[in-house]
């Protein structure tokens, strides 16, 4: 049934040498207007000082794809500080009609035999209200998926692996 | 959502590893506890992200060059082929590789092994498939390395692969294995994935018309992504 796909194995704690040469903490083609941060943390409120994560976005149009240099527009890939902490430079992405501005998040480490999927939402977004992804999310749990806004240029979004605060991933 | 625990579909059915394996001590807190959110089936139709031909250049697939010498070890040739799983080849993917020295040692802060580094080994390249969805890295064979996963816990030699397919659920990070390590069976990271078959698919075999003469043994670690998620237009 799985068509002999190759198992899913973790990135490790070493993944920095293989992955950083494009961990360049700003979305490819971006101007990098705002900056979007935050601290992964895991099932016991430790930050996860090895974490991985990668993002995909529309253009200001809505569009995906295209190159720069040769490496993929849209597509960010950052890694966790010393204290767990992110930072991504990026711009807001456009939206289809109906859909909110959001991220595809992937977010690898150590003790994740596989990426987790998840999604971060502008705040303030009219479209949240729409927005057919969120809208399959129990409301007491949407709030993992939006960002909050510091000042007009950086946004804030944690990521809990487990807990009460736990984020929605979605299945990959 | 479905408030159930959330149960594998038929994809999965032991053929990929779980988030929680318990063996694999750091899965306890950091593999999600809550069920996974169904997306709805346009919600990932988007195709790459995509690589460019010059986005490695020709010597990030070989691991023995950029140093002032030669690495330490025995030098090899990885190399594969990337297919989807309808069996096409996916030209132009970016595979990334990474690795620990013939010693079992990483370049990294935070590898505290201890065994040497080697100062003319990196133990990372890149490479992009060619035309026929093929890959091919020289590099030296990596050694097993001790971690802290439980007593006398040892990593079978293995190397990194990070790979780009069709979509973004078609990315795929793994890891390869040699053929007959007696490693294999007490490694929790390997033994994670529960379908004997499919981790067969995660060691190499050797490959006699890949080595070549006087230079280096072949290992061929041929690599299977998940496809493109069907349109309303296909395979209706």
């Amino acid at each position: 049934m799985d068509a002999g796909r190759t198992p899913s194995q973790t990135v490790g704690p070493y993944l920095h040498i293989g992955l950083d040469w494009l961990a360049a903490g700003q979305v490819i083609g971006t101007r990098g207007d705002l900056l979007i941060t935050g601290t992964v943390y895991d099932g016991a409120g430790v930050p996860v000082d090895d974490a991985l994560i990668e993002t995909w976005q529309a253009d200001a149009a809505g569009r995906y794809g295209g190159l720069l240099d040769d490496l993929p527009l849209g597509f960010g890939r950052t890694a966790t500080d010393s204290a767990g902490r992110y930072r991504l430079r990026t711009d807001r992405p456009g939206a289809a009609p109906g859909d909110a501005s959001h991220l595809h998040v992937l977010i690898f480490m150590r003790g994740l035999l596989k990426p987790l999927l998840t999604r971060v939402y502008w705040p303030g977004d009219p479209a949240i209200g729409s927005d057919p992804v969120l809208q399959r999310v129990p409301a007491a749990r949407r709030a993992s998926l939006l960002a909050t806004a510091g000042d007009a240029s950086q946004l804030h979004w944690d990521i809990h692996l487990q807990g009460p605060l736990e984020t929605v991933f979605m299945e990959v | 959502m479905n408030d159930k625990a959330h149960a594998p579909g038929p994809v999965d059915a032991g053929t990929q590893p779980p988030y929680l394996y318990a063996p694999y001590v750091s899965t306890r807190l950091r593999a999600p506890t809550r069920p996974l959110l169904p997306l709805p089936e346009d919600a990932m139709t988007t195709v790459g992200p995509l690589f460019g031909p010059h986005a490695v250049q020709r010597r990030d697939s070989d691991l023995t060059l950029g140093g002032a010498a030669p690495p330490i070890g025995e030098r090899l040739i990885v190399c594969g082929s990337v297919r989807d799983d309808r069996g096409r080849p996916l030209p132009g993917a970016l595979v990334e590789l990474w690795q620990a020295n013939a010693a079992g040692r990483y370049r990294h802060a935070r590898d505290d092994h201890d065994a040497p580094l080697d100062p003319n080994f990196t133990g990372c390249g890149r490479a992009l498939t060619d035309s026929a969805g093929q890959y091919r890295f020289v590099t030296i064979r990596p050694g097993a390395y001790p971690w802290r996963n439980h007593p006398n816990a040892w990593r079978p030699a293995h190397i990194h692969f990070s790979l780009f397919g069709a979509g973004l659920l078609s990315r795929l990070v793994t890891q390869m294995y040699f053929p007959g390590d007696p490693l294999l069976p007490l490694d929790p990271v390997f033994m994670s994935t529960a379908d004997a078959r499919a981790r067969e698919r995660l060691t190499a075999h050797f490959d006699p018309h890949a080595t070549v003469e006087a230079y280096a043994l072949a290992f061929r670690f041929d690599i299977v992504l998940r496809g493109a998620q069907a349109t309303p237009f296909e395979g209706a």
